[in-house]
């Protein structure tokens, strides 16, 4: 098992609950895609699943290990194999893209190769063919407050495919994107998860794209696990449930793409 | 105004109420420690102090330049430099890993939380209380104990400066650091990196700018500090200041005086050469 979650419960230090009794298991090598309505605690598991929130209750097993349990130096070491895409790329303005894609190794570093790469970066090669896989090749040495909001979130996808990890998690990962971009890095993300035999478990809010790139599609509201099942089963009826009173997703959601094995309508690039 | 917002209360600022009391507390405080500082400001102004000052300003005219004293001051000017530059590199080397230590937003523990973040938090706590006490006695204080030490030189006042202004350089780095955008030092300990390789990737980008402004101004200060040390024996344009003061020779201190907005103008000129290079 990739990523092992039981009776997860996650109460915030203001009191309110992201997550109740949530059973999720993932074997190695398969994706998962997570839907439902905004402030749903879809963000809240993919923290818990990357070991960068403690849940309050229950228990959490990645990569074969209970990451609670361990002591800092092997906490890191699970860490630097747990790769993120945040739906806001978290990436200093100022910093050049090739930094901001090496820093991806940063956990698998040691202090000597960080300072190295921080003063001459370290592996230019590298960087460059991460960035060739979200068509960023020619930016290598451009300052990321010269590249778009869509161009800093493909940075940010090729710094964690960079980190080569062995589970990926990506909240919300093409949310700022246009659609054909967003299809076209997705495919990155799950070629890159099938080449490598890495977990992938991604939320996202459009439907039609969890359905196409997910065999597995998991609905979250309220805290809770609504469904668990193959895409192929997640009917009209159960999304209408789900996103039943979100105002948000209401307008958004393509109806006709919500049925199963639809064709994509997306060009992908 | 104030009777229209009565008869509508719900268009009165909840805050007002506050604001006022905080400016007239402000006020209340303020007053007694003026009278406490004896600040008379119409003294200055009185004729009899106006004739003394001005024939003391006049004393400073013109500045001296004789090739002997000219001599002297470059000689001193370049120690008091080295002093403050000496002084601030080893400052430097004191904050910076007292400042790694102290940010906040570099705390591995805190992702999670993980269980060490008791250690942690105590660890930080004794780190700044460490820097209170580096910094609560004035460097010249400092200067005049090494000066016993070591005698007469400017090798008591690098080391007052280093201790003092180590102390400075930590807190105020730690807080420039805690005041930038967090969540890419955040990320980056989330996928494992150390608090080294967030500080370079996700926390200097934000920050350099405003540490390097902070860091040459504090080296001005620096100057102005290897100043005040000579007079009690740490050599430099402080000595030769004092000795001029003592052999009433104003047109040495002027020329002394101009050296000083030389030094200032040329750190207000790094700063901003800085600034524009990593801006």
């Amino acid at each position: 098992m990739s990523l092992r979650l039981e009776q997860v419960g996650v109460v915030h230090a203001n009191g309110r609950r992201a997550l109740a009794a949530v059973d999720l298991a993932v074997a190695a090598g398969t994706r998962v895609a997570l839907i439902g309505p905004s402030g749903a605690g879809k963000t809240t598991l993919l923290r818990v699943a990357a070991a960068s929130l403690r849940p309050t209750e229950g228990r959490v097993a990645l990569l074969d290990a209970q990451p609670w349990a361990l002591g800092a130096r092997a906490l890191r070491s699970l860490r630097s194999r747990v790769g993120v895409v945040h739906q806001a790329p978290p990436i200093p303005p100022r910093l050049r893209v090739v930094s901001a894609v090496l820093a991806g190794r940063l956990g698998q570093w040691g202090l000597a190769r960080a300072l190295r790469s921080w003063v001459a970066p370290a592996d230019a090669a590298g960087a460059r063919d991460a960035l060739a896989r979200v068509g960023l090749a020619e930016r290598l040495f451009d300052r990321c407050d010269q590249l778009s909001g869509g161009q800093l979130q493909r940075v940010a996808v090729a710094r964690t495919l960079y980190q080569s990890p062995r589970l990926l998690l990506a909240d919300e990962p093409v949310s700022a994107l246009d659609a054909a971009t967003a299809d076209a890095v997705l495919r990155e993300l799950v070629d890159y998860s099938t080449a490598a035999g890495a977990t992938f478990v991604a939320s996202l809010h459009a439907v039609d794209l969890a359905l196409r790139w997910f065999p597995r599609v998991v609905g979250v509201r309220d805290g809770r696990v609504m469904f668990d099942l193959p895409a192929a089963d997640v009917t009209p009826e159960r999304l209408a449930a789900l996103y039943a009173g979100d105002l948000a997703q209401e307008g958004e959601r393509p109806v006709e793409e919500s049925g199963h094995g639809a064709t994509p309508p997306l060009a992908s690039a | 105004m104030t009777t229209a917002a009565a008869l509508r209360p719900e268009l009165r600022d909840p805050l007002a109420r506050r604001r006022l009391a905080l400016a007239i507390t402000a006020l209340v405080v303020l007053w007694p420690l003026l009278r406490l500082s004896d600040f008379r400001p119409a003294t200055l102004f009185d004729p009899v102090n106006l004739h003394v000052m001005a024939t003391f300003v006049a004393g400073f005219l013109p500045p001296s330049t004789t090739p002997e004293f000219l001599g002297f001051l470059l000689t001193a000017t370049l120690q008091t430099l080295a002093m403050a530059t000496a002084g601030m590199a080893l400052a430097f080397v004191v904050a910076l890993p007292l400042a790694l230590v102290a940010t906040r937003s570099l705390s591995i523990a805190a992702v999670g939380p993980a269980d060490g973040r008791w250690r942690g938090r105590v660890l930080r706590q004794a780190v700044r209380v460490g820097m209170v006490l580096l910094r609560s006695v004035p460097e010249v204080v400092w200067a005049l104990m090494f000066v016993r030490a070591l005698g007469l030189g400017p090798a008591a006042g690098v080391l007052a400066l280093a201790i003092t202004y180590g102390g400075m350089l930590a807190k105020v780095y730690a807080e420039i650091l805690e005041s930038a955008d967090a969540r890419p030092a955040r990320a980056l300990l989330a996928a494992g990196s150390g608090r080294v390789g967030a500080l370079c990737f996700g926390l200097l980008p934000l920050a350099a700018q405003e540490l390097v402004s902070y860091t040459v101004y504090r080296w001005e200060c620096a100057v102005r500090a290897a100043v005040v040390m000579g007079f009690v024996g740490a050599g430099g344009l402080g000595q030769l200041l004092d000795q001029s003061l003592k052999m009433l020779s104003g047109g040495e201190v002027s020329s002394i005086a101009l050296v000083f907005l030389a030094l200032v103008f040329l750190a207000d000129a790094i700063s901003l050469v800085l600034r524009k290079v990593l801006a």
